[in-house]
């Protein structure tokens, strides 16, 4: 279940089209009519998207008002923010191992900025 | 810790939208020859590619044009993630190509191209990843590839049952 409701979200953001629609409404809320506007496709097509992007988590249309307006549930992309730096953690953590590694190649032939820190101290 | 040398030496990490990649960015106090050598000898591989939570076993590592490669990140519980591939091209000091396949996911194979800049001692490394798909992109990202897997999940866990 969980692994399924993780692949649905990166799959609701595989298509193009519903990343442009995810993009917009990061600005803010708007109803299927004018998410529609700009795109060669049916109203029909544009609600097929939103439903995708709806049942994914991404995205909630309030039931009240008859415009409806699509919302961008914005906790899911700080999630995402959070996986890329976590993502970058981790490479620079591998990087500073391989620091140490390159720094251990390097013995027998000082670098200038370590016979800079040599003839300071 | 140095932070200048750290804010010097940052990893930088760009997904494009449109685009099924990852480029990460990062500068290293040592000349390209060094660097170079640092990724194709197993010995010096072992001591830095893996996570360090995990150990890392190489099972084969031939870095030359037309060579192939198979190594294993192995948990405490005897959990293993294994990965191979073949080098497409290694020439010296300056570029490694290679494909990259998660054998957990075996369909799924990554283009791997490693960029060694010479700037005067130093050398920018620039690692661009060209995944299957955007969708199988983002996943590498979310799991950190091998890494916190089950961290994610239970991050997206908290943030669904909030949610719901």
């Amino acid at each position: 279940m969980d692994d399924d409701r993780l692949s649905q979200v990166f799959s609701a953001l595989s298509d193009p089209t519903r990343r442009d629609i995810v993009a917009r409404l990061a600005v803010g809320d708007a109803t299927v009519n004018e998410l529609a506007e700009p795109y060669d496709v049916t109203v029909q097509a544009v609600s097929k998207h939103l439903r995708v992007l709806e049942d994914a988590g991404l995205v909630s249309r309030s039931r009240d008002a008859q415009r409806r307006p699509c919302h961008l549930e914005a906790d899911v992309f700080d999630l995402m923010t959070q996986w890329i730096e976590r993502y970058r953690r981790e490479a620079e953590d591998r990087f500073r191992r391989l620091d140490a590694v390159l720094e251990q190649l390097e013995e027998g032939v000082p670098h200038n900025r370590d016979r800079a820190e040599g003839a300071a101290s | 810790m140095s932070t200048t040398r750290t804010n010097r030496k940052e990893t930088r990490i760009e997904a494009d939208p449109t685009l099924p990649t990852i480029v990460i960015t990062r500068e290293f106090d040592a000349p390209p020859g060094r660097v170079f050598r640092a990724h194709t000898d197993p010995d010096l591989v072992v001591q830095w590619l893996g996570p360090r939570r995990l150990t890392m076993r190489i099972d084969q590592f031939d870095a030359r044009t037309g060579g192939s490669y198979r190594y294993l990140h192995l948990e405490e519980d005897g959990t293993e993630y294994a990965f191979h591939g073949v080098f497409h091209e290694v020439r010296p000091d300056e570029r490694i190509v290679q494909t990259f396949t998660f054998e957990g996911e075996p369909d799924g194979v990554a283009l791997e191209t490693l960029t060694l800049e010479d700037l005067g001692g130093r050398t920018r490394l620039v690692a661009k990843s060209v995944c299957d798909s955007i969708e199988q992109r983002d996943a590498v990202i979310a799991s950190g590839m091998e890494y916190g897997l089950r961290e994610a999940y239970d991050q997206l866990d908290e943030l669904l049952a909030d949610a719901g």
